[in-house]
């Protein structure tokens, strides 16, 4: 095809030369619209963005000075940050932390993950007061961010509140304040045999409900928009040839779905990387503010982030594997 | 049940009416085929169990902004009675009046009113333009652009924290702001022509931002709105991200005939696309401006002086109700709760409005992932 295009070009260059340029030039002048669009983005990337992310890669190599008349010396250090990150004084802080901080991130996403679904596949049925419901559970989104995040992350109100007896000043949670004890749930699990591990796990989750509820709001809209493309067709044939809705739900909407579940996974992982309630992340700033502003908090910050891509890597990896995409005509 | 055994009577009235007799099942049996049934009492079950489930998952959501609003009416003897939780014994709008007076509220108001009005609306229209470039321009490029998109969103602000900050501390674009106001050229760590050109005249409030070390961005609203309109402020990746999948979803049809009306491309964005996409425009702009609003990471980061006042920063105690007893640290809790409604609360009528756009803007987008 494109051979006798260019046969015929070059063979007739004169009559259909003309032509053939006017359709090219469209295909670019297209692409140069493409890039009038992006141009924003281009422009921020490269003035902006990325001398800052530069920056902040050099920082963490080198040591700050800062002159009296405002200003600051950068001096070349080499790898001392990072070896003082991991091996100085802060070294045992910082990867307690880090390790802390990681095992909460891996406990949560599927906790988040699990709970968004559910409530997108609930709030995707047709019923009295969706809509009301709705706009409840997007409350969160919208609102329980930024400062408010800061105002609830020591807000000993609300377990005021929550407990039968009187408390003094929030010292510590009760049982009673729970809204599960470990108890009731081993009572629950008592004759299936899984284990305590499974017991606590469960434990944790529902009583850090108010953390994952404030914090599914926008995987539960990502699933409920993916719910909602999935073609009505396919479940009425299901139907009609005798499927449960529980055989609906594993065979049909968990696969139509999968690559939203990946998509979350990621989102996930990055938005309780950047929330002011991560633990690696006040740590550092805490550093940041401590040592006067000194670069090791830059360092701290670098190696952080590092797990944190080597993690979406693999989440990416293993869930690429499981994910269903439909053929469709793009 | 008997209707069909026996075959309707058919009566000829007239030349061209006819009357249908047919015996219809009592209305009793009707309703014991309907209401009787497991199918139906099978919905029932389900029915009040998502409802029950329903209930109790929106009042843990609620919980917290309940508590925030029942203690921000309660008097400080109310917080050591042990009888009082959730209705207030004694019932006062001190909390209010103290925090929307003392604490320099309607000034805060109006200029974070401002400052998020402006950058929600710049985030909005940049990301849309970012958005349909990604989803409907094939050009050279375009998958390695949209994943440094994705990695703006990925490497977290936290981590450019410091350098952020110099950034925009000591703003400049090659060095022209820096050589303009007297200072020189630096290449390669080597610095030229000092003070070869200074067209800022001293003791200016212009000499304040702009020195020799470059614009001093901070205290104005300069460095957020530069954010926005490179399409770097918080969040933006999502938005390009939800902008793009909501575009590819838009029929290629239709920007071809407004090309074959003879409209380019610019009028063709603004005048067709635009207008199709309100309900996902407004979703972004809900984001945009609620996660301006509250957000205070950004504005401590670059507001560093007192004298800026921003709503996010008017959480603290009024001095009139700063008082000694032993409830105090609980009573500081409901005020800094209250403060924290007072900034919300013009969210929360905006959500009111907002939020049918909003599930709108995403059902319609058909979020998906390719």
């Amino acid at each position: 095809m494109t051979n006798n295009l260019k046969l015929n070009q070059t063979l007739s260059a004169k009559s259909a030369g003309p032509k053939k340029r006017k359709i090219a030039s469209l295909d670019r002048r297209k692409a140069r619209a493409g890039w009038i669009f992006v141009l924003p983005f281009v422009i921020g990337f490269v003035l902006v963005y990325l001398p800052m992310v530069f920056d902040s890669i050099k920082l963490s190599f080198t040591e700050l000075k800062y002159l009296p008349g405002g200003g600051y010396d950068p001096q070349w250090v080499g790898w001392d940050n990072y070896k003082e990150a991991l091996l100085g004084e802060y070294a045992e802080n910082f990867i307690k932390t880090l390790g802390a901080g990681l095992l909460k991130m891996l406990f949560d996403i599927p906790a988040i993950l699990i709970f968004s679904l559910f409530m997108a596949v609930l709030l995707n049925q047709k019923m009295v007061g969706r809509a009301a419901f709705r706009a409840i559970f997007f409350i969160p989104v919208v609102l329980s961010t930024g400062i408010m995040e800061s105002i609830d992350a020591q807000n000993i109100l609300n377990e005021y509140m929550d407990s039968p007896g009187g408390i003094d000043d929030g010292s510590g949670s009760s049982a009673a304040t729970e809204i599960v004890t470990a108890l009731d749930i081993q009572k629950l699990f008592a004759g299936m045999k899984v284990g305590t591990k499974l017991t606590t796990y469960v434990v944790t989750m529902v009583n850090d409900i108010f953390n994952i509820v404030n914090r599914s709001g926008v995987q539960m809209l990502i699933f409920l928009a993916a719910l909602q493309s999935i073609s009505p067709a396919i479940y009425e044939s299901c139907r009609i040839d005798g499927a449960t809705s529980w055989e609906t739900f594993w065979k049909i909407t968990l696969p139509m779905i999968s690559p939203m579940i990946l998509v979350n996974a990621v989102y996930t992982v990055i938005d309780s990387f950047t929330t002011n309630s991560n633990l690696v992340m006040q740590y550092v700033s805490e550093i940041y503010t401590k040592s006067g502003g000194q670069t090791v908090s830059s360092a701290m910050a670098w190696i952080y982030f590092m797990i944190i891509i080597l993690i979406v890597g693999v989440i990416g990896a293993i869930c690429s594997a499981f994910v269903f995409y439909q053929k469709r005509d793009m | 049940m008997n209707a069909q055994d026996t075959q309707p009577k058919v009566m000829r009235e007239s030349k061209n009416k006819i009357r249908v007799d047919f015996e219809r099942t009592p209305l009793l049996e009707r309703l014991k085929a309907k209401f009787l049934s497991v199918y139906f009492l099978k919905n029932v079950v389900w029915y009040i169990f998502r409802l029950i489930l329903l209930i109790g998952i929106a009042y843990v959501v609620l919980f917290p902004f309940l508590t925030k609003i029942a203690s921000s009416f309660m008097a400080p003897e109310d917080f050591i009675d042990v009888t009082v939780r959730l209705i207030p014994k004694n019932f006062t709008l001190d909390t209010y009046k103290a925090v929307l007076s003392e604490l320099g509220y309607w000034k805060s108001f109006v200029n974070t009113f401002t400052l998020s009005l402006s950058c929600a609306l710049i985030q909005m229209f940049i990301c849309s333009l970012i958005g349909y470039g990604f989803a409907k321009f094939r050009f050279k490029g375009n998958g390695i652009l949209f994943l440094l998109v994705m990695l703006t969103m990925i490497v977290p602000h936290q981590t450019l924290q410091l350098s952020m900050f110099m950034t925009f501390r000591y703003f400049d674009i090659f060095g022209i702001f820096q050589f303009l106001a007297g200072g020189g050229i630096t290449l390669f760590g080597e610095t030229f022509l000092e003070g070869v050109i200074d067209i800022i005249p001293e003791k200016t409030k212009l000499a304040e931002i702009w020195t020799p070390y470059g614009l001093n961005l901070c205290n104005t609203y300069a460095p957020l709105i530069i954010m926005s309109i490179t399409g770097l402020a918080f969040k933006n990746g999502l938005y390009i991200y939800m902008l793009r999948q909501f575009f590819t979803g838009v029929p290629d049809a239709l920007e071809e005939s407004a090309y074959l009306d003879g409209a380019g491309t610019m009028r063709t964005f603004f005048q067709i696309i635009l207008p199709l996409s309100v309900p996902m425009m407004i979703t972004v702009f809900l984001f945009a401006f609620c996660w301006q609003w509250t957000d205070d990471f950004y504005t401590t980061m670059f507001f560093t002086s007192t004298k800026t006042e921003l709503l996010v920063k008017i959480v603290g105690i009024p001095s009139s109700l700063k008082i000694d007893y032993s409830g105090q640290n609980l009573y500081y809790a409901a005020i800094r709760n209250t403060c924290g409604l007072v900034i919300i609360l013009p969210l929360v009528i905006l959500y009111l409005f907002c939020q049918n756009f909003l599930v709108q803007g995403i059902e319609r987008s058909g979020l998906t992932a390719d």
